[in-house]
């Protein structure tokens, strides 16, 4: 079932749309994971022109965290100023993510950007995620084995700007939250993502949250720096496909649902190699297609100059 | 069928050379949702008052052209081992869509100086060659332009597709692709003898978007601020929605 998109101009299976909501939003429901760092590169494998991958991504990830936020809300794990704070870095950095988009549009070398923005998180976070899951499998394998105490990085305590932050019980400086807050703006304007998969880690081991807040307080912060990216996508570039944006949501709140029902039954430890090795191979993929030489070195871009 | 007769009984009224009539199978095409191409069929039929002449054979060319837009070409070298665009070329105007069916090889029946006048054949009418250089050697990338769109069924030459029954009546068929610009696309019909062009006809088919898919593309140009509004509102609601739908299911 063909259905022709009116801002990407492109004609696609309504059903493979769906279903690739679907296998994110199961992902998703599995995991905690937004799926925007997934679904964002598989639209460009079925023919996606990127600007248009990257707006829509962010226009399902405010759905997907509007839908998990609420649990977390009601179990009151969410650390609402830490949020705020998280935010207005990530709305400066959305903000400068927007202007830097648009200017490599201009220049043509989006796609090599956003593709090599790819390679490098996915591959880097793949890789993290494989060493944690085997860890973990080996840990279920071998019980009663010595449980590793991380390491806290106490280096923020001596910043400036300190502010109570209770849900969290932290006092701390606003600084790094917000500089945490800014870099994962970037990346959810530049890579069309809610940035939860760097924002989740960067607050265990940087900020020093305790765990039970942290995917609460990350998606209260991605649902806000989502919406404004996508108001910014569809204001400047107006490369937000709507109908995209449906087919995908619609797809991927269903697969939530089969996601989380899921994750009661499998097995974490061998989900979690699986999901390593699905992003490991969206970024070999991306990375090879940097790599190879394409069978086409030209490529065609509406508008003149730039 | 009642056109077709039309067209036989015009073919048969008097006139004082070989003219063209024509109709097209469309009179607009609309994009909807489920919009996946179009065929469109352009026939027509020779008017002439005396007898076919003597000499080379009547040849019949049909033309359909999108409507025009920039667009920039760029090439990718290979910079410390990845693949980057380095050079472009900007293209003014190029048609977004040009199609060529004939009765016959152009290189037969159709004089180069015609060709150059009407800009019949693709490379011509695709006017690659305007614009200004960033390059020292432009061909290569006006040649991409042509193999791209080409590869892409934006671009066609079907030589010898265009049927002429009994040196009168003609029809060609247009496949126009998915991937389509809106616009008004233009079909040009050549009546030829010894490479020369003796009539041409002249006539424009609207492609738009339609019903939901023209309410959404115009309010993202006209109003993006609405747009991006309402893209939110479906996106948390649909967000809302399926965490209440889940609480309901487990409760």
């Amino acid at each position: 079932m063909l259905i022709y998109l009116p801002i990407a101009e492109v004609a696609v299976n309504a059903l493979l749309l769906l279903g690739l909501g679907a296998v994110v939003g199961v992902l998703s429901g599995l995991f905690g994971v937004g799926g925007g760092f997934l679904i964002t590169p598989l639209l460009f494998f079925i023919g996606i022109p990127p600007g248009v991958a990257v707006a829509t991504g962010s226009n399902q990830v405010v759905a997907s965290s509007v839908s998990g936020v609420l649990a977390h809300l009601k179990r009151k794990a969410v650390d609402i100023p830490m949020g705020l704070v998280l935010l207005a870095g990530g709305v400066a950095g959305a903000g400068a993510g927007i202007i830097a988009f648009n200017l490599l549009q201009a220049m043509g070398q989006i796609d090599l950007v956003v593709q090599l923005s790819y390679v490098v998180f996915l591959g880097f976070v793949g890789l993290l995620m494989a060493q944690e899951g085997l860890r973990a499998w080996h840990r279920s394998r071998r019980p009663g084995g010595p449980r590793v105490k991380r390491h806290q990085h106490h280096w923020v305590h001596n910043l400036p700007l300190k502010m109570k932050f209770r849900a969290s019980g932290l006092y701390i400086s606003v600084i790094p939250p917000v500089l945490v807050g800014f870099v994962v703006g970037v990346l959810a304007a530049i890579m069309g993502v809610g940035g939860g998969f760097i924002m989740v880690p960067a607050m265990i081991y940087i900020l020093g949250m305790p765990t039970k807040v942290v995917i609460g307080t990350s998606l209260f912060q991605v649902i806000f720096v989502s919406a404004f990216t996508t108001l910014a996508h569809a204001i400047t570039n107006q490369s937000v496909d709507v109908v995209l944006a449906f087919l995908l949501i619609i797809g991927g709140v269903i697969g939530a649902q089969v996601g989380t029902r899921l994750s009661g039954r499998l097995k974490a430890e061998e989900l979690r190699l699986l999901l390593a090795a699905l992003v490991l191979a969206v970024a070999a993929k991306l990375a090879l297609d940097l790599l190879l030489t394409p069978g086409e070195l030209f490529s065609l871009y509406p508008g003149g100059g730039g | 069928m009642i056109r077709l007769l039309a067209l036989l009984l015009l073919a048969a009224l008097p006139a004082s050379a070989e003219t063209v009539v024509a109709g097209q199978s469309l009179d607009e095409i609309g994009i909807t949702a489920r919009f996946d191409g179009s065929e469109v069929l352009i026939y027509g039929a020779v008017r002439r008052d005396a007898p076919e002449p003597e000499g080379p054979p009547l040849e019949v060319i049909v033309t359909l052209e999108g409507p025009s837009g920039a667009v920039t070409i760029r090439k990718k070298t290979r910079e410390a081992g990845i693949w980057i665009n380095t050079e472009q070329v900007g293209v003014a105007a190029t048609p977004s869509y040009y199609a060529v069916a004939s009765t016959g090889p152009l290189a037969d029946i159709l004089d180069p100086a015609e060709d150059v006048r009407q800009r019949i054949s693709v490379p011509l009418a695709v006017r690659a060659f305007s614009g200004p250089l960033e390059v020292d050697d432009a061909r290569p990338f006006t040649e991409a332009l042509l193999r791209i769109r080409e590869a892409e069924g934006l671009y066609s030459l079907s030589e010898g597709t265009v049927r002429l029954v009994e040196g009168t009546l003609f029809r060609a068929d247009f496949r126009l692709p998915a991937n389509l610009v809106e616009g008004t696309y233009k079909t040009r019909i050549f009546l030829l003898r010894g490479g020369k062009v003796i009539d041409a006809y002249r006539a424009a088919l609207p492609v738009r978007k339609v019903g939901i898919e023209r309410i959404l593309f115009a309010l993202s140009r006209q109003n993006p601020l609405a747009y991006g509004l309402l893209s939110l509102v479906l996106a948390v609601t649909a967000g809302w929605a399926a965490s209440a739908a889940f609480r309901f299911l487990r409760s």
